[in-house]
């Protein structure tokens, strides 16, 4: 159970004055599980490549493989695939339509032809897994705040409970309260259901605090792919490709060279708390 | 699948044909357009194919690109087509059970067929070789005259450049509405008929907010600008004749002349 990318190049607009490259040799493993965070500059091709794991878009050249088979295959089913490979869109007004929630949560499973019950007992658990209150179920999904929108699109792909979610950029145009509880509940879903989680994000912070893997993506090439610890150790680099490390493992560095002995290798603020309390001997 | 539609979509790249003043590409098409239907013979529509074959060569524009555009119509075409051939009354050339297909319908259809395909070229080539803004600024000007019989001619072609200008913002936003949908599984390739009209409320209705939206957002800016109409507005490129443009108009008019006397008057 992994989605496996093997020398997946991906060409836009092929063969016309305008074709560039979004994707360039990129082989990655995504095993079961695992929360991982896809971070990259606008333009460096996190969305194509999101967009490859579900068949969204075919590669120019290489392959995907899903459950060790080939998702571009002719008579490979692309409907089974994307209810069990799961993408939320970065904005939430692309995919809402309907009346009200709780019709459009059931768009997702109805697509895969289940009985009314089921569709609606799915429709019932996702949304409540997302913490979603029962007084909204009813109302318009466009009369909701930007986070509660962005609640009912996330329920939108839970529905069709898929063993892979992949969020793109989920806490963009949010306050600082309504991202902490995006990435929260995302993080709960991650222990709670044991799927596998994708975040895409330009935000270091956003990512430091909750996956266990780090993918960099720079001008359609994977830049890094390693632990965040490992990955933020890099900043220097990273500083060039116009990303940065969380603002905490700054502070660490300058501690340091201003003579306290810390580690330098912090990157959530938890840690850093615990490691100046210790260097400050309390 | 909606990259497919070029028509009214602009191509960059540099060519003479880019370069014309967009008055003069107006007039042309006009002209264009014209002479397809002031042909008589097979030796007019030889000429026009050769003079548009020319313009693409010289645009610059992919053909392949060109005739993309042609799928979108490929439904139209096959219908006017049909409709011509067998409807057309005259000398019976293939005839069975009720249905007969006669030398004059063959003929219109094929004429007919060779008409459609080229007019749809011709304007598309000029909307690929014209940006939006270019194109409403020579329409504006060209239109200047019936300013006095009190035609809102600056605020149809403001309309017209911020129709044109959302084409390409909207398409893809469609697109991205599709693969949203998609990717819940929505599936708008197979079924019939009306399971395909009803799965396209999931991308109608996103597609209609945003448009509205995008509307109200661009009065808005407007509005914060002053904009009040066109009188006295002044611009900062002016359209100005070079000497090409005076060149272009005069091929222009080399072609009508040569489609009216080979088309039309010469061979009947």
């Amino acid at each position: 159970m992994s989605i496996i990318l093997n020398h997946v190049n991906y060409i836009y607009d092929e063969d016309t004055a305008m074709a560039s490259a979004a994707l360039v040799d990129v082989s990655l493993k995504i095993p079961d599980g695992q929360f991982i965070g896809l971070i990259g500059h606008t333009g460096s091709g996190k969305s194509t490549l999101i967009q490859h794991m579900n068949g969204l878009v075919k590669p120019s050249s290489g392959q995907v493989f899903f459950n060790n088979e080939d998702i571009n295959d002719k008579d490979y089913d692309k409907k089974k695939l994307r209810a069990k490979v799961g993408l939320v869109f970065q904005y939430p007004e692309h995919q809402l339509f309907e009346s009200d929630c709780f019709k459009d949560v059931c768009f997702g499973p109805r697509n895969l032809g289940l009985p009314q019950k089921e569709v609606e007992l799915r429709a019932y658990e996702a949304l409540k897994q997302v913490g979603f209150d029962d007084d909204y179920f009813y109302q318009s999904p466009f009369d909701l705040s930007g986070g509660q929108k962005r609640r009912v699109a996330i329920a939108g792909v839970l529905a069709m409970k898929p063993q892979v979610l992949i969020l793109d950029e989920p806490t963009a145009g949010l306050d600082p309260k309504g991202r902490e509880d995006i990435l929260n509940l995302i993080s709960d879903l991650h222990k709670t259901m044991g799927i596998t989680i994708i975040l895409v994000s330009h935000s270091m912070e956003d990512v430091a605090d909750y996956v266990e893997r780090i993918i960099v993506m720079n001008k359609g090439r994977v830049a890094f792919d390693a632990e965040p610890r490992e990955v933020f150790s890099h900043y220097k680099e990273l500083e060039e490709i116009g990303l940065a490390a969380p603002q905490v493992t700054y502070c660490m560095q300058e501690l340091k060279a201003a003579g306290f002995d810390v580690r330098t290798d912090i990157t959530t603020l938890e840690e850093a708390k615990n490691e100046i309390l210790k260097a400050l001997g309390k | 699948m909606l990259r497919d539609i070029t028509l009214g979509q602009y191509y960059r790249t540099e060519s003479v044909i880019h370069a014309l003043d967009p008055r003069v590409k107006i007039v042309g098409t006009f002209s264009f357009i014209i002479s397809l239907f002031l042909v008589k013979n097979f030796i007019g529509y030889v000429i026009a194919g050769l003079f548009l074959v020319i313009c693409i060569k010289l645009s610059n524009v992919p053909p392949k690109f060109i005739f993309r555009g042609m799928k979108a119509i490929f439904f139209l075409l096959m219908i006017t087509m049909v409709f011509n051939l067998f409807l057309t009354p005259g000398e019976p050339l293939v005839s069975f059970w009720k249905i007969q297909i006669t030398g004059e319908g063959l003929k219109l259809a094929i004429m007919m067929g060779v008409r459609l395909v080229f007019l749809i070229t011709g304007s598309s080539l000029m909307t690929l070789t014209t940006t939006p803004n270019n194109l409403t600024d020579g329409l504006e000007d060209l239109l200047k005259p019936l300013k006095k019989v009190r035609v809102p001619v600056h605020e149809i072609s403001m309309m017209m450049s911020i129709a044109l200008r959302f084409i390409p913002i909207l398409m893809e936003e469609t697109d991205k509405i599709m693969k949203a949908q998609m990717a819940r599984g929505a599936d708008f390739e197979s079924g019939s008929i009306m399971n395909r009209a009803k799965s396209l409320v999931p991308l109608l209705v996103p597609l209609f907010i945003s448009a509205f939206r995008r509307a109200n957002d661009l009065a808005m800016a407007m509005e914060a600008r002053c904009y009040r109409g066109g009188e006295g507005r002044t611009k900062m490129k002016p359209l100005v004749y070079k000497r090409m443009d005076v060149y272009g108009l005069a091929i222009i008019f080399g072609y009508v002349v040569c489609c009216l006397v080979f088309g039309r008057i010469l061979f009947r």
